[in-house]
Parts: C-alpha cells; sequence; structure tokens
C-alpha cells in the first residue's frame, strides 16, 4: 500500500516511473501493456535537442536589459558551456573567452514568444496547412499541438531575425479545450521533437467567448452561448476529476481488479488537476476571465495565463492576487466585439497593478517585432503617466513569457545558469531602428546579421534567392 | 448628384461639430524641427504659420502675428499629416460584426459600382484613435465581396476622407476604383489566371461598347454583357483613364501582366499589395506605376508571395517607384503604418522617403498634391507634432492640427484606460 503511494508520488515528480509500475508493483497486478496506463510513460514523444556547439564567449561593454527589471551600463556578460556564467559592469574579459566587443550596442535574454502558431499554421498559409484547430468537437484536449508541427516554416527563421529564441505554440482557439501546447526552442530542425525545449510542462489551450459558441453554434451543437461554453468546462472537469480518481483509486489498491480504460483526452485534463499541465487560457473579457477563475478554484487547479485579455486593465488587482499572467497587445483592438475595449495601455496597467504583463503576437509578422511592440505598450502606459523603464518593459517579453511557459528557472533573464539565449542589437530594442545583430541559443550563434553562413533557411525558401531574408 | 447631397448637409454638420476641435484664425507651430516634405526639405528650427485653415508661412524666420495661438513645439518635430491608405476606417467598426462592415459588396450587380462613401461614419470610434496616431487623411478602399455564384472582379471605389473632427468626414468619393486579380481574382472568375484576366479584358471591351452605344443600351438593342448597368456606368472613367485602377496583385508574374494590360488599354494603374513588385521595379518605374505596400509582409503567405522580402521598399524607391505606405490590417491598427515605414528605413529606405510614402505619395497617387501632403505655404494646414522621431513607437503626437484646426487628442482607448487607472475607488468604474 505504501509502496503504490511512493509510485503515484514518483508518477507525479516524473521520475523513474517504469521501475515503479513493473519491477515494485504487487504480484496481483496483471502486467498491462505501457501504453495502457498514462502514468508509466507521460512523455511519448521525448525532447531530441541538443545545444549546438558555442564556445566561452564575452560580451563586453553592451548595455544589458537583463529581463528582470535591471539595467547594466558597460556591461561583461561571460557565456560557458551554453549557460550564463556571469554578468557584471567594467569586468574585464578572462583569457580563453571569445571575445565580442558589444560597445554601444545591446543585449537581452532571447525573446520568447507566449502565443505562437508557427509550424501548426505555417507558410504558406494554404489550406493543406492549416492544422491549427481540431474543430470537430468542442472538447479536443487529446489532440497536442506538437503533432501538426511542420519545423520547415519560414517563419522559425524569420522570429529568430527578430530575436525569438522559444515560443509556446498553441492549438487555435476553435474549442473549449483545443488540445496541448508545446513550448519550443527556436532552432533549425528536421523534426519536431528536436525542437522541443527539454523539460518544459506542457500547456492547455483552453478557449473562452466568441469563437467557441460560435463555430459550434453555427453547426447546431452545443456550445451556442457563453453559458453553453461554462457548463462545457464544468462538465468536463467533472469528468477528467471522476478519471484520476479511478485510476489513482486503482494504483493506490495495488493494481487490484481491471486496470481503468485510457483516454487521452482525459490524461490530459487529468494532468492539469494534478498540476503538471499549465492551462494556457484564450479570454478577452474581464467578466470572462473572472468566470474562469472561480471554475479553477471549484476544480482545484491554476490559470497559467490568460492570452489576448484585452481587458485584463480592468481587473488586474485580481490577476494580481490570482498570479495569473494576461498576455495581450498593444495595437490589436476592435477587431471583435470582445476585443472591442482592448487598449494599448494593458500590459503597462497590468504591470503598475504587480501584476505578470507579457506581449505575445499570435501572428508570425508581429513575431518578428515584439520589441516593438513592447515600446508602443510602454509609451502607452506613460503616457498615463505611468513610470515603467524600459528594462521593465524588456520582461514583457522575456521573463514573464517564461514564467508563463513554466521555464523562467532555465531562460528568460540574464542570471547566472540560466540558459544562453541571449540577443545582441544594434541599438535600444524599443527602437524601431534597432535589429538582432546576432541571436545565441544555449550559447550557440545561431543567427548572425553579418555572416550569410548562419542564416538559415527552410527547405520550402531553397529555390529563393532574394526573398524572405532581411 | 450625390456630392450636391452632401454638400448640402455639410454646413450644418460643421455648426454642430465645431466644438469639438479647437477652431483658430491664425496658429503658429514655433521652435519646431519641420520635415516639410517640400523644397526647403529638413528646417532644424523653424515656424509653420497657419492662417485660416491653410499654411501661410514655413521657415528658419517668420513673424508672427499677435493673435496667433501659439503652440510651442521646442524639442519636437513637425510633419505633414499622415495618410491611412488603403484602409476601412470609418467604414468597419467591428471586424467580426458583419453590421459594421461597409466596406464591400456581395451583390451580383454592384461591384465596380459600389461605393465606398455613403458608409463613411463621421461617428467612428476607430477614427479619434487613427487621429491620435497623427493620421488626418484616409483613403478609404473597398474590398472584395463574396456572394453565392457572385463572379466579379471589381470591389469598388474608394473615397478620400478627412479625420477632422470639425468636419464631414467625406472629401471625395470615386477616386480610385478597386480590382482584385492573382489568386484573389481567380478566386472570384474561373478559379485560374488565364480566365481571370479574360473576363477582366471582355469587361474592358464591354465598358468601352457601353461608352459608345448607350442609346442602343437603352433601347434594348444590346448584345450580351457580364456587368450591370451600373457597373458599367462606373467604369466608363476607369476604361478613358481618367479614373485611377487600383489593382490588388502581389505576384511579379501577375504584375509584368498588369503593365501590360495598361499599356494594351492606357489604363492609370496603381498596384496595391505588390509584395514581388520589388522583382519588376525597373518597368514599373518606367511605366509610372506607382505601388501600395505594407513594407512588413515579408513571409511566403501564399504562393504568390514567396519572393517577399523586408527591402521591398526600399529597392522600389530606389528603382524611382513612387510609393505609399498601407497597413494592411485595416483602420483599427491604421497607426501602426508609421511604425512600418520606421522598418523600412530599418531595411534602407532614406527617411525622408519613409515620410514622404505616408504623406506627399499618396498625395500624389490619389490626385491631391499641391493641396496636402506637404508643409508648403498654400497647403491645405494637416499638421502633427511629434514628441520625437515620428517613425518611433516611443514617440507619440501631441498635437494633430486639420484645416488648421488643433483636434481633440481623445479617445475611446484613452477614457477606458483613464476610467480603469484606479481600481480601488469607493463606487465602480461605472461612476467615473
Amino acid at each position: 500500500m505504501y509502496r503504490a503511494k511512493f509510485c503515484v508520488a514518483l508518477a507525479v515528480a516524473a521520475m523513474v516511473l517504469a521501475g515503479c509500475a513493473t519491477a515494485e508493483a504487487p504480484e496481483a497486478a496483471k502486467p498491462a501493456a505501457p501504453s495502457l496506463d498514462p502514468q508509466v510513460d507521460s512523455n511519448p514523444f521525448p525532447s531530441t535537442y541538443k545545444p549546438f556547439a558555442g564556445e566561452p564567449t564575452a560580451f563586453v561593454g553592451a548595455t544589458a536589459f537583463t529581463g528582470n527589471g535591471k539595467r547594466i551600463d558597460n556591461a561583461t556578460l561571460l557565456v560557458k558551456d551554453g549557460k550564463i556564467e556571469s554578468i557584471a559592469a567594467g569586468v574585464a574579459a578572462p583569457a580563453g573567452y571569445k571575445v565580442v566587443d558589444v560597445r554601444g550596442r545591446f543585449i537581452t535574454p532571447g525573446i520568447i514568444d507566449a502565443h505562437s502558431h508557427l509550424g501548426v499554421y505555417p507558410q504558406p498559409g494554404v489550406r493543406a496547412h492549416s492544422d491549427g484547430n481540431e474543430s470537430v468537437s468542442p472538447n479536443t484536449a487529446q489532440v497536442w499541438a506538437e503533432h501538426s508541427v511542420w519545423p520547415q516554416d519560414e517563419g522559425f527563421n524569420a522570429v529568430r531575425r527578430g530575436g525569438v529564441t522559444a515560443m509556446l505554440v498553441l492549438p487555435g482557439s476553435a474549442n473549449l479545450f483545443g488540445g496541448r501546447s508545446v513550448t519550443l526552442k527556436n532552432v533549425p530542425s528536421i523534426t519536431m521533437q528536436g525542437m522541443k525545449f527539454p523539460g518544459a510542462p506542457y500547456g492547455l489551450k483552453m478557449a473562452c467567448g466568441e469563437n467557441p459558441k460560435r463555430v459550434y453554434g453555427t453547426k447546431g451543437s452545443p456550445p451556442s452561448t457563453r453559458m453553453g461554453n461554462v457548463a462545457g468546462y464544468r462538465a468536463a472537469w467533472i469528468e477528467a476529476a471522476q478519471y484520476a480518481r479511478k485510476w489513482d483509486g486503482w494504483r493506490a489498491s495495488g493494481g487490484k481488479g481491471e486496470m481503468p480504460g485510457r483516454d487521452l483526452k482525459l490524461d490530459t485534463l487529468a494532468g492539469v488537476l494534478k498540476g503538471e499541465i499549465l492551462v494556457q487560457n484564450h479570454c478577452y473579457r474581464a467578466d470572462e476571465m473572472a468566470v474562469m477563475i472561480d471554475i479553477a478554484k471549484e476544480f482545484g487547479y491554476k490559470i497559467r495565463a490568460f492570452h489576448h485579455a484585452s481587458e485584463a486593465y480592468k481587473i488586474a488587482d485580481l490577476l494580481a492576487k490570482n498570479d495569473i499572467c494576461a498576455a495581450t497587445w498593444a495595437g490589436w483592438w476592435g477587431f471583435k466585439m470582445e476585443s472591442l475595449d482592448g487598449i494599448p495601455a494593458n500590459a503597462a496597467l497590468l504591470h503598475a497593478a504587480g501584476g505578470c504583463a507579457v506581449i505575445h503576437s499570435d501572428d508570425p509578422i508581429l513575431a518578428q517585432r515584439l520589441n516593438q511592440e513592447a515600446a508602443a505598450a510602454l509609451a502607452a502606459g506613460r503616457k498615463l503617466g505611468l513610470r515603467i523603464s524600459d528594462e521593465d518593459a524588456i520582461g514583457w517579453i522575456t521573463s514573464n513569457p517564461a514564467k508563463m511557459l513554466g521555464i523562467l528557472d532555465k531562460t528568460g533573464t540574464l542570471e547566472p545558469g540560466k540558459m544562453a539565449d541571449v540577443v545582441v542589437w544594434s541599438a535600444n530594442p524599443l527602437s524601431v531602428y534597432a535589429k538582432a545583430d546576432s541571436v545565441y541559443v544555449d550559447g550557440a550563434l545561431l543567427y548572425d546579421r553579418a555572416n550569410p553562413g548562419l542564416q538559415p533557411r527552410s527547405d520550402f525558401m531553397i529555390d529563393r534567392k532574394a526573398g524572405g531574408t532581411e | 448628384m450625390i456630392r450636391t447631397l452632401l454638400g448640402a448637409t455639410a454646413p450644418a454638420l460643421v455648426l454642430v461639430l465645431s466644438t469639438l476641435a479647437a477652431t483658430a484664425d491664425t496658429l503658429a507651430i514655433t521652435n519646431a524641427r519641420i520635415l516639410t516634405g517640400g523644397a526647403k526639405g529638413d528646417i532644424g528650427n523653424g515656424t509653420i504659420l497657419v492662417v485660416n485653415g491653410r499654411i501661410a508661412a514655413v521657415g528658419a524666420k517668420v513673424s508672427i502675428p499677435r493673435d496667433a495661438t501659439v503652440i510651442d513645439a521646442a524639442g519636437k518635430t513637425v510633419t505633414p499629416g499622415l495618410y491611412a491608405v488603403g484602409t476601412n476606417l470609418g467604414v468597419v467598426e467591428v471586424d467580426q460584426v458583419e453590421e459594421t462592415n461597409d466596406n464591400s459588396s456581395s451583390s451580383q450587380s454592384i461591384s465596380a459600382s459600389f461605393d465606398i462613401s455613403h458608409g463613411i461614419d463621421p461617428q467612428s470610434f476607430v477614427i479619434p484613435v487613427a487621429r491620435n496616431g497623427g493620421i488626418t487623411r484616409a483613403v478609404v478602399t473597398p474590398v472584395n465581396g463574396e456572394g453565392e455564384g457572385r463572379e466579379l472582379l471589381f470591389a469598388g471605389q474608394a473615397a478620400i476622407a478627412t479625420l477632422d473632427a470639425g468636419s464631414d468626414p467625406l472629401v471625395k468619393s470615386r477616386v480610385a476604383m478597386v480590382l482584385a486579380l492573382g489568386e484573389a481574382g481567380t478566386g472570384a472568375v474561373g478559379g485560374s489566371r488565364g480566365a481571370a484576366i479574360v473576363a477582366l479584358k471582355a469587361d474592358i471591351e464591354d465598358v468601352k461598347w457601353f461608352s459608345r452605344n448607350r442609346g442602343n443600351y437603352n433601347s434594348g438593342a444590346t448584345r450580351e454583357l457580364r456587368l450591370s448597368r451600373p457597373d458599367l456606368e462606373a467604369l466608363v472613367p476607369v476604361v478613358q483613364g481618367r479614373m485611377k485602377l487600383m489593382v490588388m496583385v502581389h505576384k511579379s508574374a501577375d504584375i509584368r501582366e498588369v503593365i501590360r494590360l495598361a499599356r494594351q488599354h492606357r489604363l492609370d494603374i496603381v498596384i496595391a499589395g505588390g509584395e514581388e513588385a520589388w522583382e519588376v521595379a525597373d518597368e514599373l518605374a518606367r511605366a509610372r506605376i506607382p505601388v501600395i505596400l505594407n513594407p512588413t509582409t515579408n513571409l511566403p503567405g501564399s504562393f504568390e508571395t514567396r519572393d517577399a522580402t523586408m527591402d521591398n521598399a526600399a529597392r522600389l524607391a530606389k528603382a524611382g517607384v513612387l510609393i505609399a505606405f498601407a497597413n494592411g490590417d485595416g483602420g483599427h491598427r491604421a497607426p501602426e503604418a508609421r511604425y512600418n515605414a520606421g522598418n523600412a528605413v530599418a531595411h534602407g529606405l532614406p527617411h525622408a522617403d519613409a515620410i514622404a510614402a505616408l504623406t506627399s505619395n499618396p498625395a500624389r497617387i490619389f490626385g491631391e498634391a499641391g493641396k496636402v501632403g506637404t508643409i508648403e505655404r498654400g497647403q491645405q494646414a494637416d499638421l502633427v507634432v511629434w514628441s520625437g522621431d515620428p517613425l518611433e513607437p516611443l514617440s507619440e503626437a501631441t498635437a494633430v492640427i486639420i484645416n488648421g484646426r488643433t483636434q481633440p487628442m481623445t479617445s475611446r482607448q484613452d477614457e477606458l484606460a483613464r476610467r480603469y487607472l484606479k481600481l480601488d475607488e469607493p463606487l465602480p468604474p461605472a461612476y467615473r
């Protein structure tokens, strides 16, 4: 009994699972095929990403925006073994380091796009590439965005030129439960697994409001109203809780009796209830976000972030209190009723209330300029009289999205021990004229504006001689 | 007929709306860095004098009448007011609320004759947002409508609107005819370029026949015509080369086809979209065909734009093509056109050319040169005072002047921001 519980606890921690389920299971348990138990292998499509070769590098003389609200002038950033070793002002480069002279230039952590459909709605946007919305049922928690990702999407290369080193790729918002999101390292790769961010938690895409009720309401099936949406979420969570209890009970009994049936949809929802999968919730209106927060409390899970969140500023205090990030734009509003009250100062107002503000793209063109979108959001806040620094605004596209994706312990700031995901900018990245001169992922130089040999292009673009590039 | 009708109602509207915009007969903007866009180029520290809605003087040394209202623009930059080109400003309030969309026709018999000017809403809450972003004038442009079985290439006719809070928005209707070719055009007709171009040529011949045979047409002695009478009528000035034909097209091969058509039929063409226009830049320059583009659409979003590049604007300008910037995302994001222009500068376009692509170039393309678009004596006083470089997101418009009138600098968005600035008041925001 004790041992069985211990195994469950281990399962939650995602460690030596196979050992628990086989060798240590009581004799009474029937040996089940591993794929029938959701906890035996909770990572069937593991990351094969390995950092590319880099060399010990000293970036000397930059203005650094560290991502966590600090600015260091005349900074020396040391990178070794793919990690940030140190950052401090006025330090000379030690021997054995390749020196990159960044005097007069700026460095930031790699930008993280918290809302991307790269790969699932790749370039070119033809029907054959429309892989982002499994809009056949309001609950498709069983689908995983990674299984739609086409690594040859030229968008990955385009956004790297804009400094993006990691992103959250989500299913679309047609469904109440759209499926699992995936966090990717922005590295050229033949396979999706080669881009998967090692150790990043999964997310579950949920959607409020107009999209699900429109998609299904016009098909004559539920939901067709916002109250129908909410009934749909609650029914699903009840089913998921029962499913989780069935499995937990079976394990607690030492595997006595018939093994419960496995359901991919409920695996994902149960993963949310266990706190292993982060809820990424598309939701525009303040009142709807408040309802979603109550639903989360009713069923005992956490919402990690609201996406788009045009009205986050109306409930900035509630979001801050519940530690829920809001990812939004500066300039997008009014394209639908629920985005009517979107304002450029949204992120700044949330930031000023102590909340976790994120500037995201949802768009492969905007994703190339998240730094400029952050600048526009900052300008709107300053116009309102809010005192927000440049280095604070850089946090909206680095450390805060890292927190949102559950990878802040690994990247998102220029702090020692973090992955050396670094962008060197030709000027202050909040300027429209700033360009990413070079982009490092885990300490490896993967884009160099001055070196055509370090400007990767997708297979789709191989015969295009001049287009697509800078 | 229509313009007369609007002309008659305009004075009443001005009376009602004039309380919104401060009127000053004489206005002086002093100590400004002035990007005139005209022969005087950039003036490091100068004055613009506005009298009765027009620019009376501009220069380093301008005497200021005692009764003038003075805007001290020390440390600031003044540009001509910006155009929003190819926009749905004033005709779309909320994209996904169809009832608020007046930018297309789905009718079988109203395509070329669709006149967008009738739908421009002076009370649009999108207009103040654009105006606060330095936009003073708009080329309000239709898009192709869809209707069951509809096989028509023309979207209708664009109009010029002013964003002056103190006047009726419509400046001029029917300034250009909008035509979709390429994939959009083949989607409308026949499914192939070979069908769409043949249909277009047939339409042109029909319109020519119609313009010479109205009497026969009226008496029923007509031939088979693809288009309705209003559509034929609307296209007469186009085939006579008197109305600009704005062709929405992307691929360089399609642009070449349009250049050939223009030559054959003596059409007055402007290309809109033009992601691959840089590949035919010299041919466009020779044919004196301008291009309206968004300089940031650099992805192969379709098989028509595989050679899209951030260099498009710079390469076209270098070849001598007249360019204007459009924001492809409609009226709500119209203020972003200046950032897009900044990105074109970051990719090689001279700064003055980028400003021109937002001001004097659209004025030239749409027949308003000499009236608006530069800061020169005699021009209508459409001016923007910027806190810094107008192409920087961190800069903002601090004053907008249209027709010599200082505009209100507030919008529904600004009011929402102020209403929710403090969340801990005793009564809900509804009381603020």
